[in-house]
């Protein structure tokens, strides 16, 4: 039963926030805002995991095809369809959970518990759609940008790992990338990332929202924003396989 | 002027307001005492329609705003003026934008008429000089007055403070309710304060409801409070030392 009342009061919240805003000006602002607070001041941290993600991932390949019958070009075949398909998205998705969906439920709960979100509501302004919708929207604007930034350091962090593994030419490498690409295979990654951009912020800001208390709860809601948008990242991105790869 | 009409409120099983009856007048500072967790705060946040009451009636000049559409409650909500407790104001935007918040959202001035409205509402809860800094960066005292300055910036009919003056010492505390006397009488508007603080009410006390145990005790203003014979309000007046020797001397 009590799933049941988080998913009437989460659908509620929804109706809330995808209300006709205000004003479009103030909305598009603060979809500005929110892309360079959210997406660019992830870029970095994106870049520096999927750098050695990429490495990490290309020498396990190369560990794992030892076998004189396979050809050495599979392994950057192997390490470009790992990046494309999960890692750049899927991983970059669980990451951000953690970076920003934390960042989200804190801000909107310390809102909450400081009557700033009453203060708007006073106002007659929709609280909600004010501060969530940009978030929404912000992120699901950059989330690509990010999973291509990730999928462009991964396959450079696995060509900087041929320099350390003595059966692995950069030219394999390089000639592994483009064997049987599929340009369907980069839009599905996108197209996954930008339904896990929605699932973060979403489900960070019903957390921060409904938030009670101190800020021993705003912490709460920070954490449980984190473990829930993990959980439903990837039972969506089981979905979205079996949707678009099956 | 707003009539509230027998309200009552509950939270899951526990009764916060009961059968509660005030008229807020136009003009004067119409005050609600009570001991914390009384009720006060929720028959606040009842009245400005942030808690649904259970039953009851709620009329601003007329109009009964627990049979209000959405829509005709927001637009209620632009006449409406609110002073919270810790002053909730936007921490990621400076005193400036704090009060242009509501010129922003709901009029079409020109950015040189919102420049003239901040300043002359800053101008009225004399804030100087910190046009650009952030609510972490100025004293308690200056964030309530920035929150009374944007509680105004729309000419608001009706004006309500949620302990305005608690955390402050007592020196700001009166600056903050001879403040919110001043504008009411100025601007001829509608105001609500809440408190349990006893210094406010004889600065400022003009109609005065005390809440018990959710439920109106009494009513009266300043001068007739001190003369009640109802021993739980006695109590609640007569707490401190300096109040008993007040009435002794009297």
């Amino acid at each position: 039963m009590r799933i049941l009342y988080h998913i009437g009061r989460f659908g509620i919240l929804q109706r809330r926030v995808f209300a006709r805003p205000e004003k479009h000006k103030i909305l598009f602002t603060n979809i500005l805002r929110e892309m360079d607070k959210l997406g660019v001041g992830s870029i970095l941290i994106i870049m520096i995991i999927m750098f050695f993600m990429g490495a990490v991932v290309t020498i396990q390949t190369a560990l794992n095809l030892e076998n004189p019958f396979v050809s050495k070009i599979i392994i950057g075949f192997a390490t470009r369809d790992s990046i494309i398909l999960e890692f750049s998205s899927t991983v970059t998705a669980v990451i951000l959970a953690g970076i920003i969906g934390s960042n989200i439920a804190s801000e909107i709960g310390t809102m909450r518990i400081t009557e700033q979100l009453d203060a708007m509501e006073i106002m007659g302004v929709n609280s909600a759609g004010y501060i969530i919708l940009p978030k929404i929207l912000g992120m699901m604007l950059m989330m690509p940008f990010l999973v291509i930034i990730a999928m462009s350091v991964g396959i450079l962090g696995g060509l900087a790992a041929t320099y350390v593994i003595p059966s692995l030419s950069a030219q394999d490498y390089l000639t592994g990338l483009q064997l049987d690409f599929s340009a369907y295979r980069v839009f599905y990654s996108l197209i996954k990332s930008d339904v896990f951009a929605m699932i973060i912020t979403m489900v960070s800001s019903y957390h921060g929202f409904y938030a009670k208390g101190g800020s021993l709860e705003v912490g709460k809601a920070g954490t449980l924003g984190v473990i829930y948008s993990i959980i439903l990242i990837l039972i969506a991105n089981l979905f979205i396989t079996h949707l678009m790869l099956t | 002027m707003i009539e509230v009409r027998n309200i009552s409120k509950t939270f899951a099983d526990n009764k916060v307001l009961n059968d509660v009856s005030y008229t807020i007048k136009k003009g004067m500072c119409n005050l609600v005492i009570g001991r914390s967790g009384s009720g006060k705060s929720v028959f606040l946040k009842s009245v400005v329609g942030l808690h649904p009451v259970d039953s009851g009636e709620i009329l601003f000049d007329g109009r009964d705003t627990t049979k209000m559409t959405n829509i005709e409650l927001k637009n209620l909500r632009k006449e409406i003026g609110m002073v919270f407790q810790g002053g909730a104001l936007f921490n990621s935007s400076t005193v400036e934008e704090n009060v242009a918040y509501p010129l922003e959202m709901f009029t079409k001035m020109s950015k040189a008429e919102k420049q003239k409205r901040v300043d002359f509402c800053l101008d009225h809860v004399h804030i100087e000089n910190a046009n650009h800094l952030f609510p972490s960066e100025i004293s308690g005292g200056m964030q309530k007055r920035v929150a009374i300055a944007r509680a105004i910036a729309l000419n608001p009919k009706y004006l309500f403070c949620d302990e305005p003056n608690s955390g402050l010492d007592p020196v700001t505390a009166i600056v903050i309710d001879n403040l919110i006397q001043d504008l009411t009488k100025e601007l001829d508007i509608t105001t609500m304060v809440i408190t349990h603080d006893m210094n406010s009410v004889m600065e400022i006390g003009e109609n005065i409801m005390y809440v018990y145990q959710g439920q109106k005790w009494w009513e009266g203003d300043k001068k007739q409070i001190f003369n009640t014979d109802n021993p739980e309000l006695n109590d609640f007046v007569f707490a401190s030392d300096l109040f008993k020797s007040i009435k002794k001397n009297k």
